[in-house]
């Protein structure tokens, strides 16, 4: 079978591994990596998983490789970070099976806390990275990447960025190859890292190394293009793409290898053109690389370490051209709770009663968004719980009365568990509120370990979220129903007047699965008292007479608007009501 | 009409619909047999807030991202997105445009003003189609959701694609049990 078809770059990495016989995937949803994971699930002859966060993911990976099969696991660029144990030493011990690390890095942050740079990682780990620039790429360099992985005895990461990961482009598909299990020996000088055999095997990662950059030439997809010799540019990824654009006549050195960086064949390019330019998103990783060496460049004197580099950026910097800018005036528009979500009238009650949140990443991030704006910190997976904890700790009970951590079921189960226990253990006067909405909603509707699901639609054992907490030594939960305000507040109000950590459990699924919406509701006799107004739901208007309106085709039927108004005025149309 | 090379792009609010249409237009230019790279936003910025596709054609395509002054066509899905992405519009480019308000939370809150007069303002620099894309699909396919296949019925149609074409394309795309409804919208906005 050969096909060409145009391919999503996440899918064009799941149909790489597919092809190149991998046999494990594991991974935690994260936005630009998650569609990798849905896609390589869909391939029967792959077992495909998603594991409560990078590091279980990263080491289910890990250990099939070390049994001897092809392994992948993927993740955004901020789980590489909870992924970073296993991950620098693996780079130790090496596998059997090919292993294959995808860090997607999201550079303009369209759906992440920061804009680290991944490439950094390869660096100090000492893990080869290759990085591909469109979807037929991906697959190609996937399939590369296994290959070197076996060759060189190491783990190999493939770096994306969003406009790879979330671009679609043309793709050949070929066949899988199916290959068998390599034999798994046992060898604790390789396999067992404690001072003695680690001590050996640094040797060997120094090794290989060396070896690696010396058939940097061999491996052949660093690729250097002779055009006008005034102008030499060097890239990688995406910005490859943007370059030949914006500059069709100039040399271009493309580096498929980011990291190690071949010097040998920089210093040969950099001999050819007169001015030479490194063009890269976010971190000068390969400029510094280059002075290093002892190579003259130019690279982020002239383009930022934020944001996404474009071809019209690049004709900006380099010739002066100017970007057109808007003239028009459109208010912004940023992203909200949806119609219906059930996160939202429980931030209108930690609003309502002036507390203190800290709150973690999810949709839920969104309540600190105007008008709800019931949010005060927000950090990493996981963090809401440390930071109310700390919190406690320096400023005290009076303060910790006022101070919740809020937290939804998948980052809990990925990182708020731990967190937890440390606040039950050293003796924390906490309220912890877990939204559950039976997903992982941000990142498009994943499975976890608490749904009754896996990734290949199976069905699991249900982690009990009461059970959970309760073994951590959380004794005091209240379970509420998170469309119930009154009940709500009243939950609340109890959990931060008790000592110790108390935990509150709001339960409804996401809006977005389709499970909970009802008929519309609709406002008649408005009294113009602007009460509907303070949720910010966006199926709620405000009209020119100062009255509000339901907009119909985006009212999900929750009823937390009419449970607001005091003067009845919210209501399900009779008509409606007969039919249900 | 055969086409050659084309930039669209297409601007809307999160979950209106914006990578389905893009990935009809990517398949109608397989259908051509050029060379086209889409780009699509996911996660956060779909949940309600402005989000941009882009779509471009050629018979070889390097970036998957239109520059500013670029853009052929720019297809808005609601008109206050029509104004934030103007410059993307190449001299000479199109405007098509759903006059459908729905309202961003500073404006919701008070924060903001939508303006009034959005697709007046439009047509004081560029060309402009401007349609009631939702009372449309209303009426053609009997479902809201159907702006996005009106819209680019209005825009296949503006390109010079022939209607079976244009059918071709989107029953690749979209589940067989819906394709009656999607081709009602996509005739609907085609022969507007």
């Amino acid at each position: 079978m050969v096909k060409r078809q145009l391919m999503l770059g996440n899918a064009a990495i799941a149909r790489g591994a597919y092809e190149a016989g991998v046999r494990v995937v594991s991974a935690y949803p994260g936005t630009p990596s998650t569609e990798i994971s849905e896609v390589i699930a869909t391939y029967k002859e792959v077992y495909a998983e998603w594991a409560p966060n990078e590091k279980a993911a990263f080491e289910s990976a890990v250990g099939a490789a070390y049994a001897g099969a092809r392994a992948m696991v993927c993740m955004k660029h901020v789980g590489v970070n909870v992924a970073a144990d296993p991950m620098f030493t693996v780079a130790y011990t090496g596998i059997n099976g090919g292993l294959v690390i995808v860090a997607a890095d999201d550079p303009g942050m369209y759906s992440s806390q920061n804009e680290q740079d991944s490439r950094f990682y390869a660096r100090s780990a000492h893990i080869p990275m290759l990085e591909p620039s469109d979807s037929g790429e991906c697959k190609e360099f996937t399939k590369l990447a296994f290959e070197l992985s076996e060759r060189y005895d190491t783990p190999v990461f493939v770096r994306t960025t969003t406009r790879v990961a979330h671009s679609q482009s043309y793709v050949t598909a070929e066949e899988r190859k199916e290959l068998p299990l390599k034999p798994y020996v046992k060898n604790v000088k390789k396999y067992t890292m404690m001072p003695s055999s680690a001590v050996l095997r640094h040797i060997e990662v120094e090794k290989r190394e060396n070896k690696f950059k010396a058939d940097l030439a061999e491996i052949g997809v660093n690729t250097i293009e002779i055009n006008d010799k005034s102008l030499g540019i060097i890239c990688s990824g995406v910005v490859y793409q943007y370059v030949k654009e914006a500059c069709p006549s100039a040399s271009v050195l493309k580096l498929g290898v980011v990291y190690p960086v071949d010097t040998e064949l920089v210093r040969r390019f950099a001999a050819e053109v007169k001015r030479l330019v490194v063009i890269e998103e976010l971190e000068p990783f390969i400029e510094d690389t280059l002075k290093a060496a002892g190579v003259k460049c130019e690279g982020k004197n002239l383009f930022s370490l934020q944001g996404e580099i474009s071809a019209a950026l690049i004709k900006n910097k380099l010739y002066g051209e100017k970007i057109k800018t808007n003239t028009d005036y459109a208010p912004p528009r940023p992203p909200v709770l949806c119609a219906g979500c059930p996160h939202r009238g429980v931030f209108y009650i930690l609003s309502k009663l002036k507390l203190t949140v800290s709150a973690d990443i999810g949709c839920y991030t969104l309540g600190a968004q105007a008008p709800l704006s019931a949010v005060d910190t927000v950090l990493c997976m996981g963090a809401s719980i440390g930071i109310a904890h700390g919190f406690e700790k320096a400023a005290g009970r009076a303060q910790s009365n006022k101070t919740v951590a809020v937290i939804g079921d998948s980052t809990f189960i990925h990182s708020g568990i731990t967190g937890l226990i440390n606040a039950v253990y050293n003796g924390s006067n906490i309220t912890l509120l877990i939204l559950d909405n039976s997903t992982t909603g941000m990142t498009g509707h994943q499975e976890h370990p608490a749904t009754g699901k896996t990734l290949k639609g199976t069905s699991a054992k249900i982690l009990d979220l009461e059970a959970m907490v309760k073994a951590c030594g959380a004794e005091s939960v209240r379970i509420v129903d998170a469309y119930d305000l009154p009940a709500v507040e009243k939950a609340v109000k109890g959990a931060i007047d008790e000592d110790g950590v108390s935990v509150v459990i709001a339960k409804r699924p996401c809006a977005l699965l389709g499970k909970t919406r009802g008929v519309p509701y609709a406002i008649s006799e408005c009294k113009r008292c602007g009460m509907c107004g303070k949720i910010g739901c966006p199926a709620i208007r405000k009209n020119a007479d100062g009255t509000m309106t339901i907009v119909a085709e985006q009212c999900a039927g929750c009823g937390v608007c009419a449970g607001l108004c005091k003067f009845g005025c919210i209501k399900k149309p009779e008509k409606n009501l007969k039919k249900t | 009409m055969k086409i050659k090379e084309v930039n669209i792009l297409i601007v809307g609010v999160g979950g209106q619909g914006t990578l389905l249409a893009s990935r009809i237009i990517g398949k109608l230019a397989g259908l051509y047999g050029l060379d086209v790279k889409l780009s699509e936003v996911h996660g956060m910025a779909q949940r309600g807030g402005s989000v941009v596709t882009h779509a471009k054609i050629a018979e070889r395509v390097y970036s998957p991202v239109i520059g500013e002054g670029c853009a052929d066509f720019i297809v808005a899905f609601e008109k206050l997105e029509a104004l934030r992405y103007t410059q993307y519009l190449r001299d000479g480019g199109t405007i098509i445009v759903n006059t459908q308000e729905i309202l961003p939370m500073p404006v919701i809150t008070g924060a903001a003003e939508y303006p009034s007069d959005a697709v007046k303002t439009l047509k004081r620099s560029y060309a402009v189609i401007s349609t009631d894309a939702l009372a449309i699909a209303l009426k053609s396919a009997g479902n809201a959701k159907a702006v996005n296949i009106v819209m680019l019925g209005i825009l296949f149609s503006k390109m010079g694609v022939t209607l079976s074409d244009a059918e071709t394309a989107l029953a690749a795309c979209v589940k067989p049990e819906f394709l009656e409804i999607n081709k009602a919208a996509l005739k609907a906005g085609y022969t507007l």
